[in-house]
């Protein structure tokens, strides 16, 4: 982190951060206090618990109460005191950070913001008084000479007794070769905290803002590719196809012993072909059956194309359009390697869906041995089903059959 | 003369078919763009034949194809041919009936223009034209009685479900008409139909064995 490095610097004490450090350390007791007032009170039926003038019986029902209350009180104490510290964070980390606030009792979340607002109230106090009389020594044998003056006997300074100005001074002096050590004491201390708050109050909120971060990103390249599809098809291909049935009229009308005659042909032929190969091309960017009749059409038509007899069972309604076309690239790209490499004489696409969950089932009868990592375009595919919160699975021993399984979770 | 009306949404698709059906002297009453029209158009004009695409405005997915499935179910057996962007199985079936005057294409298959006219032509007289891209996936799909039909026999299989008459299987594999109907008999002894002169009863047969889900 930026702060830990500054610190290291040579030039640390000339730049901004100390005083960031500074105004972060010297906010915390302010902080804590304020957080100590509901929390105390919170805690007040435990310390019940702990008064030896109650009896056993009592004793006990309030610890339980006690906890009770500590537990469904401190979360709401917790929650603006993590929102408070994350603010306060950026004095020591700039940049900011996405954060997404905890949903509720179980959430883990949650209770890394009440371990927090205890390590607050507990573990601070233990650091940060001592922090404070360490740091507060250098000032005192640098006021030694002054207090001496208006004094009339020794004077304590710290850890140290003098009467003598003199020797005041020299104490002064060593207060003023150690005193820029200050800052760096209470740099660690901020940076110290600092970390316990990124790590409690940050860290999983960040991956899970990766997580939908790249859930967007699949899906908004998924809405891309079906409108790429969509423009090409209203428009290069329908006019295309135009274009070569106009070629295939202009033929007819040219005499046949003409040299136009063989061009148009030609170029009919060549424009028959144009098509044939946008049509491929717009198949594997999004096929239209699957945007037009879904997910069980598209399979069917899958089904039909390969050079493998596939046996389909598919009774499906229709899907949300990325979970969709996430199924029937994994059925897409699993038969290419069933026709590729599996040496499979049948295969079997099965598909169900219920209410929640759409699961989709690849075998093929072939020799098995499929290797994920061999790079069979299956491993990007989890990827995105992964995305979706999915999950597939592989199975594929050696002499075969080969499984791959899919699992989408789906809502309306 | 033969009086088409015409459905398809791409103005540009739209004006070549037009002037592909004046071409081969087919006459086209109405060229419209949706389905809704489409229908209009039939109820005023009484075509003997309607082209149209499946995929059409406002959803873009099979309004085409319903419209003339109401429209068969309203004028039993009118001659309507769908023309698909892919081929769906589940769709063709749908408007195979028992009725004669049906045929399911892929919309490529416009670019050749005479076949296309002539199908046009041959559903016009009450014939049936499969895609032989459909009739190809039906074969793949259907295992054993037809590994019993020889290969030559497979392939005056493929021809009949799309359609074609004993003549113009004959030119097609430049055999005698003879040979194809010897042919058209053992396919028709091996896979269990009974036999029948009428070309478009033949058709209906062949194709719904091959849908049939066993056998």
């Amino acid at each position: 982190m930026i702060f830990w490095k500054a610190l290291r610097g040579r030039d640390f004490l000339v730049t901004r951060w100390p005083w960031r450090a500074l105004a972060h350390v010297a906010g915390t007791p302010v902080v804590a206090a304020v957080v100590a007032v509901p929390v105390g009170l919170l805690s007040l039926p435990g310390v019940l618990a702990l008064s030896p003038t109650q009896s056993a019986g009592a004793r006990v029902v309030f610890a339980v109460v006690g906890l009770a209350v500590l537990g469904a009180g401190l979360p709401w104490v917790a929650r603006p005191l993590a929102r408070l510290e994350r603010w306060r964070l950026r004095l020591l980390e700039p940049q900011r950070r996405l954060h997404h606030p905890p949903t509720g009792y179980r959430d883990a979340a949650t209770w890394r913001e009440v371990a927090y607002a205890v390590l607050l109230l507990t573990l601070g106090p233990l650091v940060y008084v001592p922090a404070f009389l360490v740091a507060a020594f250098p000032f005192m044998l640098l006021g030694g000479p002054l207090l001496l003056t208006g004094a009339d006997g020794p004077v304590a300074l710290g850890f140290v007794v003098t009467d003598s100005v003199g020797e005041a001074l020299g104490y002064a002096a060593v207060g003023l070769v150690v005193l820029p050590a200050v800052p760096y004491l209470w740099s660690v201390v901020a940076g110290a905290h600092g970390a316990v708050a990124r790590a409690l109050l940050h860290d999983d909120e960040r991956l899970a803002e990766v997580a939908r971060s790249r859930a967007r990103l699949v899906d908004g390249f998924d809405a891309e590719r079906r409108r790429i599809e969509r423009d090409l098809h209203d428009g290069a291909q329908e006019k295309l196809v135009g274009l070569t049935l106009r070629l295939g009229l202009a033929r007819l009308d040219v005499p046949a012993d003409s040299p136009a005659h063989e061009h148009v042909t030609r170029a009919h032929e060549e424009a028959k072909q144009v098509m044939a190969e946008l049509r491929e091309l717009v198949r594997g960017i999004h096929p239209k059956v699957l945007a037009d009749r879904g997910l069980a059409a598209a399979l069917e038509d899958l089904a039909d194309r390969g050079p493998v007899p596939v046996e389909l069972r598919a009774d499906l309604p229709r899907l949300p359009p990325h979970v969709e076309s996430t199924a029937y690239f994994v059925v897409a790209e699993a038969l290419t390697n069933v026709a590729r490499h599996s040496g499979a004489t049948t295969a079997s696409v099965t598909a169900s869906a219920s209410d929640r969950l759409l699961v989709v089932e690849v075998r093929d009868d072939g020799r098995g041995g499929a290797d994920p990592a061999g790079g069979t375009g299956l491993t990007g595919l989890a990827d995105r089903v992964a995305v979706l919160d999915g999950r597939m699975a592989l199975s594929s021993p050696v002499g075969g059959p080969t499984l791959v399984r899919v699992e989408l979770p789906w809502s309306a | 003369m033969v009086r088409v009306v015409l459905a398809e949404d791409g103005v540009l698709l739209r004006e070549g078919l037009a002037g592909l059906l004046a071409r081969f002297g087919l006459d086209v009453v109405a060229a419209v763009g949706d389905a809704d029209a489409l229908v209009a158009a039939v109820a005023e004009h009484r075509p003997d034949l309607v082209v149209t695409d499946v995929r059409m405005p406002p959803g873009f997915t099979d309004e085409g194809l319903r419209a003339a499935l109401a429209l068969r179910h309203d004028h039993p057996g009118l001659p309507v041919v769908a023309l698909s962007q892919y081929v769906d199985r589940g769709l063709a079936a749908d408007l195979l009936d028992a009725h004669g005057g049906v045929g399911y294409l892929l919309k490529d298959r416009v670019v050749d223009v005479e076949e296309f006219a002539a199908t046009l032509r041959r559903v016009a007289a009450g014939g049936t034209a499969i895609d032989p891209e459909v009739v190809r996936r039906l074969l793949a799909r259907r295992r054993d009685p037809l590994e019993r039909l020889s290969p030559r026999e497979r392939e005056v299989l493929a021809l009949l479900a799309e359609g074609r008459s004993n003549t113009a299987i004959a030119r097609d594999l430049v055999v005698s008409e003879a040979a194809v109907g010897k042919h058209v008999g053992n396919i028709l002894a091996k896979l269990g139909l009974p036999p029948d002169d009428d070309t478009n009863r033949r058709v209906l047969a062949v194709l719904a064995y091959l849908r049939s889900p066993n056998g």
